[in-house]
């Protein structure tokens, strides 16, 4: 009849609690959390999949409409802004696509992240899963969702024929810094959303606010005398670091000061929360 | 490696965070006296498993009986690795698998056999395993061409017909059940019977939870007695059945 094993690397061969905890204890379970997670990757792939799939079944386009909605977006914003900024077309609406783009990825992980627990409560309270894969999973599915915008941005500048050049490379290092800080977030928030009911509208409003204040949609040198202020907003300089490289421009070395400095901090304090809070999400989603 | 279990004082607290704590108090208080405190920072808490303390060994088959709201799912969460106490040591060890839930995180949107990809993915098996795990449940299931259509077109027959397939395809050496397992239409079925038996057979250890007698009665030789979070009997399982019985 059945002869399905779990198998024997399964990680859950051997469970183990004690109460009495100390830090060094929780940090090796929090440790244990991770590499069963990493160990999962195909399961995180299939979910954060999934998640798009089912969000587009039955549409024609599918996914495609992501693709489409952010080419309209970039299409009516550009028209407007160009002549409202005063900068010819050819040179903001790529600039404007890129920015909106990344901006995109940015908002709608930080809105996903507040509910990386909470939604998935059936999941947590029915089996044993490490609670970074919720976290991982909100992260691929959006990189899978930048995936699909990232191609206006290709289209755009097919058409206008420009490309930023070999200074692209340093795209790399921040992409790296991207997605380190977006597995932060999705810990982060999702612990303390889970917890505080009231974040994920904060999280909200301090987004809105960031977009208009963060040089999104309009150029740095546009705040002229007042540019050095960008330095201290993290939504600016991890935008900058970036976005910077794939327009053909180098980023100040402001931008990675602050970009790093306010990445470590996040990373930390995403770390010593998963540390602390792991074994209670489950009470709390 | 011998599967085992062992629990030594172990105390799960759930604290209410979210809604009315204070209606939520005065409403509680009365049905469940006693058991919902505050603790030292003024937060409620329900104290759903109070210093339970067993060990199992391979062969052993454990019934969990008490009324609804006696800790007895807490408990299975708690051994399935869910829940992790706030008091006391949990153990343990081998492969296990938690039946506590008919849906097992299955999603009505996706096919009978993106689920069943799915729980294998969660079940940690190879590519090779979840081939044949999709065979196997296909044959029992006997869903034809359905098995490729969303769950949400399903009859309520296929989707328990799925469901318990699923459920009992993946052998674990410790095998946790609520009991809706044993509650459902399929369980009429011979041929689901039979695999029913065939899966806790195969397990070393077997933990059930249940509020009805006759079904720990049929699966189990050891009967611990919830009542109110604590273990109020512990032994054979008749003898625990019988002052179960005579208490009501």
């Amino acid at each position: 009849m059945s002869n399905v094993q779990p198998t024997e690397d399964g990680g859950n061969l051997v469970l183990a609690f004690d109460s009495d905890q100390s830090h060094a204890k929780r940090r090796r379970l929090a440790i244990a959390d991770v590499a069963e997670a990493a160990g999962l990757w195909r399961l995180c792939w299939t979910l954060a999949w999934l998640d798009i799939r089912l969000r587009y079944r039955g549409s024609i386009l599918g996914p495609l409409w992501l693709t489409l909605s952010t080419g309209l977006m970039v299409a009516a914003m550009g028209a407007i802004y160009s002549t409202i900024l005063h900068i010819p077309a050819h040179d903001y609406v790529p600039y404007l696509a890129l920015s909106l783009v990344l901006w995109n990825f940015l908002s709608v992980l930080v809105t996903d992240s507040c509910y990386a627990y909470t939604l998935a409560e059936g999941m947590i309270r029915t089996m044993r899963m490490p609670y970074s894969l919720y976290a991982a999973r909100i992260v691929v599915r959006n990189v899978l969702v930048l995936a699909h915008n990232i191609v206006v941005v290709i289209a755009v500048d097919l058409v206008l024929w420009r490309w930023p050049g070999p200074v692209a490379v340093l795209a790399l290092p921040a992409m790296v810094l991207w997605l380190a800080d977006a597995l932060a977030v999705a810990v982060l928030l999702g612990a303390l959303c889970a917890r505080f009911r009231d974040i994920p509208p904060i999280a909200t409003s301090v987004l809105q606010m960031a977009f208009m204040v963060s040089a999104v949609i309009f150029r740095p040198e546009l705040l002229g005398d007042q540019r050095w202020l960008l330095a201290f907003n993290p939504f600016f300089t991890v935008l900058d670091v970036l976005r910077a490289p794939l327009m053909g421009e180098v980023p100040g070395w402001d931008s990675y000061v602050s970009a790093v400095c306010f990445s470590t901090v996040l990373c930390l304090a995403a770390w010593a929360l998963f540390v602390r809070v792991r074994g209670r999400i489950a009470f709390w989603v | 490696m011998a599967a085992c279990i062992e629990l030594s004082g172990v105390s799960i607290d759930f604290p209410l965070y979210h809604g009315n704590a204070r209606s939520l108090k005065k409403r509680l208080v009365a049905s469940v006296s006693g058991r919902m405190t505050a603790d030292a920072r003024h937060r409620i808490v329900v104290k759903a498993v109070r210093d339970v303390s067993f060990s199992l060994a391979p062969g052993d088959r454990l019934g969990l009986i008490g009324r609804n709201g006696a800790g007895k799912t807490t408990l299975l969460r708690a051994l399935a690795g869910i829940y992790e106490p706030v008091a006391g040591k949990l153990r343990v060890v081998g492969s296990i698998n938690a039946l506590l839930d008919p849906n097992l995180g299955m999603n009505l949107d996706l096919t009978g056999r993106e689920n069943i990809v799915l729980r294998g993915q969660y079940n940690r098996l190879d590519r090779a395993a979840i081939a044949r795990l999709a065979d196997d449940v296909a044959e029992f299931a006997d869903l034809g061409d359905f098995l490729d259509l969303p769950m949400r077109v399903y009859s309520s027959g296929m989707l328990v017909r799925l469901g318990f397939g699923l459920a009992t395809a993946i052998k674990p050496q410790v095998l946790l059940m609520d009991e809706w397992l044993l509650a459902g239409d399929a369980n009429f079925l011979d041929k689901a019977r039979a695999r029913l038996e065939d899966l806790v057979r195969g397990a070393e250890i077997l933990v059930l939870s249940s509020h009805l007698p006759e079904v720990i009665r049929d699966w189990c030789t050891r009967v611990i007695w919830l009542d109110q979070g604590r273990v109020r009997a512990d032994g054979p399982a008749e003898a625990v059945l019988a002052e179960y019985l005579g208490a009501d």
